[in-house]
Protein backbone atom coordinates (compact mmCIF):
# COMPACT_ATOMS: atom_id res chain seq x y z
CA UNK A 1 0.00 0.00 0.00
CA UNK A 2 1.38 3.43 -0.90
CA UNK A 3 1.78 6.14 1.72
CA UNK A 4 -0.84 8.19 -0.10
CA UNK A 5 -3.44 5.40 -0.06
CA UNK A 6 -2.72 4.78 3.62
CA UNK A 7 -3.54 8.39 4.48
CA UNK A 8 -6.56 8.30 2.18
CA UNK A 9 -7.88 5.26 4.02
CA UNK A 10 -7.35 6.99 7.33
CA UNK A 11 -9.22 10.05 6.11
CA UNK A 12 -12.13 7.97 4.81
CA UNK A 13 -12.84 6.50 8.24
CA UNK A 14 -15.66 8.09 10.15
CA UNK A 15 -15.25 10.07 13.33
CA UNK A 16 -14.76 9.97 16.26
CA UNK A 17 -13.44 6.44 16.29
CA UNK A 18 -10.25 6.91 14.29
CA UNK A 19 -8.56 5.94 17.51
CA UNK A 20 -9.81 2.97 19.47
CA UNK A 21 -10.82 4.85 22.60
CA UNK A 22 -14.01 6.59 21.51
CA UNK A 23 -15.96 4.43 23.94
CA UNK A 24 -13.85 5.62 26.89
CA UNK A 25 -14.41 8.49 29.30
CA UNK A 26 -12.26 10.43 31.77
CA UNK A 27 -13.03 11.05 35.45
CA UNK A 28 -11.47 14.03 37.18
CA UNK A 29 -11.07 14.13 40.97
CA UNK A 30 -10.25 16.76 43.56
CA UNK A 31 -7.01 15.09 44.72
CA UNK A 32 -4.78 12.06 44.19
CA UNK A 33 -6.06 10.34 47.31
CA UNK A 34 -9.57 10.22 45.80
CA UNK A 35 -8.15 8.84 42.54
CA UNK A 36 -6.50 5.97 44.42
CA UNK A 37 -9.66 5.26 46.43
CA UNK A 38 -11.80 5.33 43.30
CA UNK A 39 -9.37 3.07 41.45
CA UNK A 40 -9.55 0.51 44.26
CA UNK A 41 -13.36 0.60 44.41
CA UNK A 42 -13.84 0.30 40.66
CA UNK A 43 -11.24 -2.43 40.15
CA UNK A 44 -12.80 -4.41 42.99
CA UNK A 45 -16.15 -4.15 41.20
CA UNK A 46 -14.56 -5.49 38.02
CA UNK A 47 -14.56 -2.39 35.82
CA UNK A 48 -11.95 -1.99 33.10
CA UNK A 49 -10.31 1.28 34.13
CA UNK A 50 -6.84 2.80 34.20
CA UNK A 51 -5.17 5.72 35.97
CA UNK A 52 -3.27 8.17 33.79
CA UNK A 53 -2.27 11.82 33.35
CA UNK A 54 -4.93 14.30 32.25
CA UNK A 55 -5.20 15.60 28.65
CA UNK A 56 -4.39 19.32 28.12
CA UNK A 57 -8.09 20.24 27.77
CA UNK A 58 -8.76 19.27 31.40
CA UNK A 59 -8.01 22.26 33.60
CA UNK A 60 -9.58 21.14 36.86
CA UNK A 61 -8.73 18.52 39.45
CA UNK A 62 -5.43 16.86 40.31
CA UNK A 63 -2.58 15.44 38.19
CA UNK A 64 -4.19 12.03 37.72
CA UNK A 65 -7.42 10.98 36.03
CA UNK A 66 -9.20 7.64 35.62
CA UNK A 67 -10.16 6.35 32.18
CA UNK A 68 -13.41 4.33 32.22
CA UNK A 69 -16.05 2.80 29.86
CA UNK A 70 -18.03 5.90 28.92
CA UNK A 71 -21.32 4.09 28.29
CA UNK A 72 -21.41 2.99 31.93
CA UNK A 73 -21.06 6.53 33.26
CA UNK A 74 -24.28 6.42 35.29
CA UNK A 75 -23.49 3.13 37.00
CA UNK A 76 -19.93 4.17 37.81
CA UNK A 77 -20.98 7.58 39.12
CA UNK A 78 -23.56 5.95 41.41
CA UNK A 79 -20.95 3.52 42.74
CA UNK A 80 -18.47 6.31 43.54
CA UNK A 81 -21.15 8.57 44.99
CA UNK A 82 -22.13 5.77 47.36
CA UNK A 83 -18.49 5.57 48.48
CA UNK A 84 -18.39 9.33 49.07
CA UNK A 85 -15.90 10.01 46.26
CA UNK A 86 -17.96 11.37 43.33
CA UNK A 87 -15.74 12.69 40.52
CA UNK A 88 -15.63 16.41 39.74
CA UNK A 89 -16.14 15.73 36.03
CA UNK A 90 -16.89 12.81 33.70
CA UNK A 91 -16.18 13.55 30.02
CA UNK A 92 -15.49 11.64 26.77
CA UNK A 93 -11.80 10.89 26.07
CA UNK A 94 -12.09 11.94 22.44
CA UNK A 95 -13.65 15.35 23.18
CA UNK A 96 -13.22 16.34 26.83
CA UNK A 97 -14.97 19.67 26.29
CA UNK A 98 -18.29 18.07 25.26
CA UNK A 99 -21.16 18.60 27.68
CA UNK A 100 -24.25 16.44 28.28
CA UNK A 101 -27.36 17.51 26.38
CA UNK A 102 -29.30 20.34 27.97
CA UNK A 103 -31.91 20.80 25.27
CA UNK A 104 -35.37 19.32 25.80
CA UNK A 105 -38.06 18.75 23.20
CA UNK A 106 -41.53 18.88 24.71
CA UNK A 107 -44.65 17.68 22.93
CA UNK A 108 -48.14 18.25 24.32
CA UNK A 109 -50.61 15.56 23.22
CA UNK A 110 -53.49 17.02 25.24
CA UNK A 111 -54.01 14.37 27.90
CA UNK A 112 -50.35 13.36 27.72
CA UNK A 113 -47.03 15.15 27.66
CA UNK A 114 -43.81 13.81 26.15
CA UNK A 115 -40.33 15.06 26.98
CA UNK A 116 -37.29 14.11 24.94
CA UNK A 117 -33.69 14.50 26.08
CA UNK A 118 -31.15 13.49 23.42
CA UNK A 119 -32.28 10.04 22.28
CA UNK A 120 -34.70 9.30 25.15
CA UNK A 121 -38.42 10.05 25.38
CA UNK A 122 -40.71 9.79 28.39
CA UNK A 123 -44.49 10.19 28.13
CA UNK A 124 -46.82 10.83 31.05
CA UNK A 125 -50.58 11.16 31.53
CA UNK A 126 -51.02 14.69 32.86
CA UNK A 127 -53.89 14.17 35.30
CA UNK A 128 -52.55 11.06 37.03
CA UNK A 129 -48.79 11.40 36.50
CA UNK A 130 -48.78 7.85 35.13
CA UNK A 131 -45.78 7.00 32.97
CA UNK A 132 -47.35 5.48 29.85
CA UNK A 133 -44.37 5.04 27.53
CA UNK A 134 -40.58 5.16 27.38
CA UNK A 135 -39.09 5.24 23.91
CA UNK A 136 -35.87 5.91 22.02
CA UNK A 137 -32.39 4.99 23.21
CA UNK A 138 -30.14 2.14 22.28
CA UNK A 139 -28.35 0.90 25.39
CA UNK A 140 -29.56 -2.37 26.92
CA UNK A 141 -30.89 -0.72 30.08
CA UNK A 142 -33.57 1.12 28.06
CA UNK A 143 -35.97 -1.85 27.72
CA UNK A 144 -35.24 -2.62 31.40
CA UNK A 145 -36.00 0.96 32.49
CA UNK A 146 -39.18 0.93 30.40
CA UNK A 147 -40.24 -2.33 32.03
CA UNK A 148 -39.66 -0.91 35.52
CA UNK A 149 -41.15 2.56 34.96
CA UNK A 150 -44.14 2.20 32.60
CA UNK A 151 -47.36 1.87 34.58
CA UNK A 152 -45.92 3.68 37.62
CA UNK A 153 -46.60 7.27 38.63
CA UNK A 154 -43.91 9.94 38.57
CA UNK A 155 -43.77 9.85 42.36
CA UNK A 156 -43.67 6.05 42.72
CA UNK A 157 -41.50 5.11 39.76
CA UNK A 158 -37.85 4.25 40.38
CA UNK A 159 -35.69 6.99 38.89
CA UNK A 160 -33.29 6.11 36.07
CA UNK A 161 -30.53 7.51 38.29
CA UNK A 162 -31.23 4.71 40.78
CA UNK A 163 -31.66 1.74 38.45
CA UNK A 164 -30.15 2.78 35.10
CA UNK A 165 -26.57 2.01 34.13
CA UNK A 166 -25.68 3.78 30.91
CA UNK A 167 -25.63 7.14 29.17
CA UNK A 168 -29.09 6.35 27.74
CA UNK A 169 -30.23 5.89 31.34
CA UNK A 170 -28.65 9.24 32.16
CA UNK A 171 -30.52 10.89 29.27
CA UNK A 172 -33.76 9.33 30.52
CA UNK A 173 -33.03 10.74 33.98
CA UNK A 174 -32.84 14.22 32.44
CA UNK A 175 -36.18 13.65 30.66
CA UNK A 176 -37.64 12.30 33.95
CA UNK A 177 -36.57 15.43 35.86
CA UNK A 178 -37.90 17.71 33.13
CA UNK A 179 -41.29 15.97 32.97
CA UNK A 180 -41.53 16.22 36.78
CA UNK A 181 -40.85 19.93 36.45
CA UNK A 182 -43.43 20.27 33.67
CA UNK A 183 -46.08 18.38 35.68
CA UNK A 184 -45.48 20.12 39.01
CA UNK A 185 -48.23 22.57 40.04
CA UNK B 1 -31.98 -16.36 6.16
CA UNK B 2 -32.20 -13.37 8.53
CA UNK B 3 -30.45 -13.42 11.90
CA UNK B 4 -31.19 -10.88 14.62
CA UNK B 5 -28.88 -10.25 17.58
CA UNK B 6 -29.83 -8.28 20.67
CA UNK B 7 -30.65 -8.28 24.36
CA UNK B 8 -33.61 -8.80 26.67
CA UNK B 9 -34.25 -6.78 29.86
CA UNK B 10 -33.52 -9.64 32.26
CA UNK B 11 -30.17 -9.95 34.00
CA UNK B 12 -29.84 -13.70 34.31
CA UNK B 13 -31.20 -14.65 30.90
CA UNK B 14 -28.65 -16.97 29.24
CA UNK B 15 -27.58 -16.82 25.59
CA UNK B 16 -30.16 -18.54 23.45
CA UNK B 17 -30.18 -18.97 19.72
CA UNK B 18 -32.42 -20.57 17.16
CA UNK B 19 -35.62 -20.08 15.24
CA UNK B 20 -38.23 -17.87 16.80
CA UNK B 21 -42.01 -18.09 16.74
CA UNK B 22 -44.79 -15.93 18.20
CA UNK B 23 -47.29 -17.14 20.74
CA UNK B 24 -49.87 -14.41 21.53
CA UNK B 25 -47.86 -11.39 22.69
CA UNK B 26 -44.75 -13.47 23.41
CA UNK B 27 -41.77 -14.75 21.47
CA UNK B 28 -40.92 -18.40 21.72
CA UNK B 29 -37.26 -19.28 21.28
CA UNK B 30 -36.15 -22.67 22.51
CA UNK B 31 -37.94 -23.24 25.81
CA UNK B 32 -38.10 -19.53 26.60
CA UNK B 33 -41.15 -17.24 26.34
CA UNK B 34 -40.47 -13.49 26.12
CA UNK B 35 -42.82 -10.46 26.09
CA UNK B 36 -42.70 -8.59 22.78
CA UNK B 37 -43.58 -5.20 24.21
CA UNK B 38 -40.23 -3.55 23.70
CA UNK B 39 -36.66 -3.67 22.43
CA UNK B 40 -35.19 -6.52 20.45
CA UNK B 41 -38.21 -8.71 21.16
CA UNK B 42 -40.44 -6.15 19.40
CA UNK B 43 -38.03 -6.06 16.44
CA UNK B 44 -38.07 -9.84 16.24
CA UNK B 45 -41.85 -10.02 16.46
CA UNK B 46 -42.22 -7.55 13.58
CA UNK B 47 -39.70 -9.53 11.51
CA UNK B 48 -41.58 -12.78 12.19
CA UNK B 49 -44.96 -11.27 11.24
CA UNK B 50 -43.37 -9.97 8.03
CA UNK B 51 -41.72 -13.28 7.14
CA UNK B 52 -44.94 -15.19 7.86
CA UNK B 53 -46.95 -12.84 5.66
CA UNK B 54 -44.44 -13.20 2.81
CA UNK B 55 -44.19 -16.98 3.21
CA UNK B 56 -40.47 -16.68 3.96
CA UNK B 57 -38.38 -18.70 6.46
CA UNK B 58 -38.67 -17.35 9.98
CA UNK B 59 -35.64 -15.44 11.31
CA UNK B 60 -33.02 -16.86 13.61
CA UNK B 61 -32.46 -15.08 16.93
CA UNK B 62 -29.40 -14.59 19.12
CA UNK B 63 -30.53 -13.23 22.47
CA UNK B 64 -29.07 -12.66 25.90
CA UNK B 65 -30.19 -10.91 29.07
CA UNK B 66 -28.62 -7.51 29.81
CA UNK B 67 -30.01 -4.65 31.90
CA UNK B 68 -27.22 -2.24 31.01
CA UNK B 69 -24.30 -3.68 32.95
CA UNK B 70 -22.88 -4.98 29.66
CA UNK B 71 -22.01 -8.51 30.81
CA UNK B 72 -24.73 -10.14 28.72
CA UNK B 73 -23.74 -8.09 25.68
CA UNK B 74 -20.09 -9.02 26.12
CA UNK B 75 -20.97 -12.72 26.27
CA UNK B 76 -23.09 -12.40 23.13
CA UNK B 77 -20.28 -10.57 21.26
CA UNK B 78 -17.94 -13.45 22.18
CA UNK B 79 -20.51 -16.07 21.15
CA UNK B 80 -21.21 -14.39 17.80
CA UNK B 81 -17.53 -14.06 16.89
CA UNK B 82 -17.31 -17.86 17.20
CA UNK B 83 -20.61 -18.68 15.51
CA UNK B 84 -20.81 -16.28 12.58
CA UNK B 85 -17.85 -17.55 10.51
CA UNK B 86 -19.63 -20.92 10.19
CA UNK B 87 -23.03 -19.42 9.37
CA UNK B 88 -24.55 -18.53 6.02
CA UNK B 89 -27.06 -15.81 6.87
CA UNK B 90 -27.96 -13.46 4.02
CA UNK B 91 -29.02 -10.67 6.36
CA UNK B 92 -27.72 -9.75 9.81
CA UNK B 93 -29.46 -7.23 12.05
CA UNK B 94 -27.75 -6.01 15.23
CA UNK B 95 -29.80 -4.21 17.85
CA UNK B 96 -29.73 -3.49 21.61
CA UNK B 97 -26.14 -4.39 22.46
CA UNK B 98 -23.87 -2.43 24.77
CA UNK B 99 -21.59 -0.41 22.46
CA UNK B 100 -18.05 -1.85 22.74
CA UNK B 101 -15.56 -0.73 20.12
CA UNK B 102 -13.07 -3.58 20.48
CA UNK B 103 -15.79 -6.23 20.26
CA UNK B 104 -17.39 -4.44 17.34
CA UNK B 105 -14.03 -4.87 15.59
CA UNK B 106 -13.79 -8.58 16.43
CA UNK B 107 -17.32 -9.09 15.18
CA UNK B 108 -16.44 -7.41 11.88
CA UNK B 109 -13.50 -9.79 11.55
CA UNK B 110 -15.86 -12.73 12.14
CA UNK B 111 -18.25 -11.40 9.49
CA UNK B 112 -15.34 -11.12 7.06
CA UNK B 113 -14.74 -14.84 7.56
CA UNK B 114 -18.25 -15.74 6.40
CA UNK B 115 -18.37 -17.30 2.92
CA UNK B 116 -20.53 -14.48 1.62
CA UNK B 117 -20.82 -11.09 3.24
CA UNK B 118 -24.43 -10.63 4.42
CA UNK B 119 -26.45 -7.44 4.20
CA UNK B 120 -25.62 -5.65 7.46
CA UNK B 121 -28.26 -3.66 9.33
CA UNK B 122 -27.63 -1.86 12.62
CA UNK B 123 -29.91 -0.03 15.02
CA UNK B 124 -29.79 1.08 18.66
CA UNK B 125 -26.62 0.38 20.67
CA UNK B 126 -24.89 -1.54 17.94
CA UNK B 127 -25.37 1.38 15.56
CA UNK B 128 -23.72 3.58 18.21
CA UNK B 129 -20.77 1.16 18.32
CA UNK B 130 -20.45 1.22 14.53
CA UNK B 131 -20.35 5.02 14.51
CA UNK B 132 -18.07 5.30 17.54
CA UNK B 133 -15.58 2.94 15.94
CA UNK B 134 -15.50 4.97 12.72
CA UNK B 135 -16.76 1.95 10.73
CA UNK B 136 -20.28 3.08 9.84
CA UNK B 137 -19.61 2.76 6.13
CA UNK B 138 -19.23 -1.03 6.47
CA UNK B 139 -23.00 -1.24 6.99
CA UNK B 140 -25.76 -1.36 4.41
CA UNK B 141 -28.48 0.23 6.50
CA UNK B 142 -28.85 2.22 9.72
CA UNK B 143 -32.31 2.96 11.12
CA UNK B 144 -31.94 6.00 13.44
CA UNK B 145 -34.68 8.18 14.85
CA UNK B 146 -34.23 11.97 14.78
CA UNK B 147 -32.24 12.10 18.03
CA UNK B 148 -29.93 9.34 16.82
CA UNK B 149 -29.56 11.02 13.42
CA UNK B 150 -28.34 14.15 15.20
CA UNK B 151 -25.77 11.94 16.97
CA UNK B 152 -24.63 10.45 13.63
CA UNK B 153 -24.38 13.99 12.25
CA UNK B 154 -22.18 15.16 15.14
CA UNK B 155 -18.69 13.98 14.28
CA UNK B 156 -17.50 14.68 17.82
CA UNK B 157 -20.23 12.96 19.85
CA UNK B 158 -19.33 9.47 21.13
CA UNK B 159 -22.96 8.91 22.26
CA UNK B 160 -26.30 10.73 21.70
CA UNK B 161 -26.02 12.02 25.30
CA UNK B 162 -23.16 14.27 24.13
CA UNK B 163 -24.70 15.56 20.89
CA UNK B 164 -23.90 19.24 20.64
CA UNK B 165 -26.72 21.73 21.01
CA UNK B 166 -26.25 23.51 17.70
CA UNK B 167 -26.80 20.20 15.92
CA UNK B 168 -29.83 19.29 18.06
CA UNK B 169 -31.27 22.67 17.10
CA UNK B 170 -31.16 21.50 13.48
CA UNK B 171 -33.51 18.59 14.02
CA UNK B 172 -36.20 20.15 11.84
CA UNK B 173 -33.72 20.06 8.97
CA UNK B 174 -33.35 16.31 8.54
CA UNK B 175 -31.77 16.51 5.04
CA UNK B 176 -29.00 18.72 6.46
CA UNK B 177 -28.31 16.26 9.27
CA UNK B 178 -28.25 13.38 6.78
CA UNK B 179 -25.79 15.27 4.62
CA UNK B 180 -23.58 16.06 7.63
CA UNK B 181 -23.58 12.37 8.71
CA UNK B 182 -22.34 11.34 5.24
CA UNK B 183 -19.80 14.17 5.06
CA UNK B 184 -18.08 12.77 8.16
CA UNK B 185 -18.54 9.13 7.06
CA UNK B 186 -20.76 8.34 10.01
CA UNK B 187 -23.62 6.78 8.05
CA UNK B 188 -24.31 3.39 6.46
CA UNK B 189 -24.86 3.05 2.69
CA UNK B 190 -28.55 3.79 3.37
CA UNK B 191 -30.20 5.65 6.23
CA UNK B 192 -33.82 5.01 7.12
CA UNK B 193 -34.77 7.87 9.45
CA UNK B 194 -37.84 7.35 11.60
CA UNK B 195 -39.92 10.36 12.57
CA UNK B 196 -42.99 12.47 11.91
CA UNK B 197 -41.94 12.02 8.31
CA UNK B 198 -39.83 8.98 7.47
CA UNK B 199 -36.81 9.43 5.18
CA UNK B 200 -34.74 7.05 3.10
CA UNK B 201 -31.41 8.53 2.10
CA UNK B 202 -27.99 7.65 0.80
CA UNK B 203 -24.83 9.64 0.15
CA UNK B 204 -26.54 11.36 -2.78
CA UNK B 205 -29.28 12.75 -0.54
CA UNK B 206 -32.91 11.99 0.30
CA UNK B 207 -34.32 9.27 -1.97
CA UNK B 208 -37.85 8.85 -0.59
CA UNK B 209 -40.08 10.27 2.11
CA UNK B 210 -43.25 8.80 3.61
CA UNK B 211 -45.59 10.82 5.82
CA UNK B 212 -48.93 9.10 5.38
CA UNK B 213 -50.87 8.05 7.39
CA UNK B 214 -49.83 10.42 10.15
CA UNK B 215 -50.46 9.39 13.76
CA UNK B 216 -48.86 11.90 16.10
CA UNK B 217 -49.09 9.48 19.04
CA UNK B 218 -46.68 6.99 17.44
CA UNK B 219 -43.70 9.16 18.40
CA UNK B 220 -44.38 8.49 22.07
CA UNK B 221 -44.79 4.72 21.76
CA UNK B 222 -41.69 2.74 22.70
CA UNK B 223 -40.81 0.11 20.10
CA UNK B 224 -42.22 1.69 16.92
CA UNK B 225 -38.67 2.17 15.65
CA UNK B 226 -37.88 -1.43 16.53
CA UNK B 227 -40.84 -2.68 14.50
CA UNK B 228 -39.69 -0.62 11.51
CA UNK B 229 -36.22 -2.18 11.72
CA UNK B 230 -37.77 -5.66 12.00
CA UNK B 231 -39.97 -5.01 8.98
CA UNK B 232 -37.20 -3.70 6.75
CA UNK B 233 -34.84 -6.52 7.82
CA UNK B 234 -37.32 -9.24 6.86
CA UNK B 235 -38.24 -7.50 3.59
CA UNK B 236 -34.56 -7.19 2.57
CA UNK B 237 -33.99 -10.82 3.48
CA UNK B 238 -36.92 -11.82 1.24
CA UNK B 239 -34.91 -10.53 -1.72
CA UNK B 240 -36.20 -6.98 -2.06
CA UNK B 241 -33.68 -4.26 -2.88
CA UNK B 242 -32.94 -2.03 0.12
CA UNK B 243 -34.65 0.99 -1.44
CA UNK B 244 -37.86 -0.89 -2.20
CA UNK B 245 -37.83 -2.70 1.15
CA UNK B 246 -37.39 0.57 3.04
CA UNK B 247 -40.35 2.22 1.32
CA UNK B 248 -42.60 -0.81 1.94
CA UNK B 249 -41.45 -0.94 5.58
CA UNK B 250 -42.05 2.79 6.19
CA UNK B 251 -45.57 2.58 4.73
CA UNK B 252 -46.42 -0.67 6.53
CA UNK B 253 -45.21 0.53 9.92
CA UNK B 254 -47.24 3.71 9.67
CA UNK B 255 -50.34 1.84 8.45
CA UNK B 256 -50.08 -0.78 11.22
CA UNK B 257 -49.80 2.11 13.68
CA UNK B 258 -52.87 3.73 12.15
CA UNK B 259 -54.90 0.52 12.43
CA UNK B 260 -54.03 0.31 16.13
CA UNK B 261 -55.85 3.64 16.68
CA UNK B 262 -52.99 4.73 18.89
CA UNK B 263 -52.87 7.06 21.86
CA UNK B 264 -49.59 8.02 23.55
CA UNK B 265 -50.35 5.22 26.03
CA UNK B 266 -50.65 2.44 23.42
CA UNK B 267 -48.10 -0.38 23.72
CA UNK B 268 -46.23 -1.62 20.66
CA UNK B 269 -47.61 -5.18 20.85
CA UNK B 270 -50.93 -3.70 19.74
CA UNK B 271 -49.29 -2.32 16.59
CA UNK B 272 -47.42 -5.54 15.80
CA UNK B 273 -50.78 -7.36 15.58
CA UNK B 274 -51.72 -5.18 12.60
CA UNK B 275 -48.52 -5.70 10.60
CA UNK B 276 -49.80 -8.59 8.39
CA UNK B 277 -52.91 -6.67 7.31
CA UNK B 278 -50.94 -3.47 6.72
CA UNK B 279 -48.17 -5.24 4.81
CA UNK B 280 -50.60 -7.01 2.47
CA UNK B 281 -52.37 -3.71 1.80
CA UNK B 282 -49.11 -1.91 0.99
CA UNK B 283 -47.92 -4.74 -1.27
CA UNK B 284 -51.28 -4.89 -3.09
CA UNK B 285 -50.96 -1.18 -3.84
CA UNK B 286 -47.58 -1.84 -5.40
CA UNK B 287 -45.33 -0.92 -2.44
Amino acid sequence: MSLFSFFKRKQEQGAPGNNGNADRGIMVFENTSEVIQAENVLKKEGWKIRVMGPPPEIQSGCDLIIEFPLIEELNIFRTLEKEGIPPLEMVPVTSPLLQPVDLFHIKDFGEHIMVRAANMKLTVEKTTGNIVNVSGGGCPDVPYLAYEMVGQTLTNAPSPREIGHTLCGYALQLAFEEVQRQCSP
Amino acid sequence: MLAIAGTLPSEGFPIISGNITIDDDHLRIGNERVSINRGTAALMAAAIKTAETLGQPLPCGYLVGDIGRGKGSLNLYKYLTKQLPQSDFQTLTFHYLQPMIDWHEYLQQAINEMKERPTLIADAGFMYAAKMSGKASLYDLFTPDIGELAFLADEKAPHPFYTRGFILHDENRVPDLISRAYTHNNAAAFLLVKGRQDYLANREGVLETVDNPTEEALEAIGGTGDTLTGLVSALIDSGMAIKEAAVVAMKTNRLAGHYAKPTPATQVAEIIRHIPKALLEVLEKGG
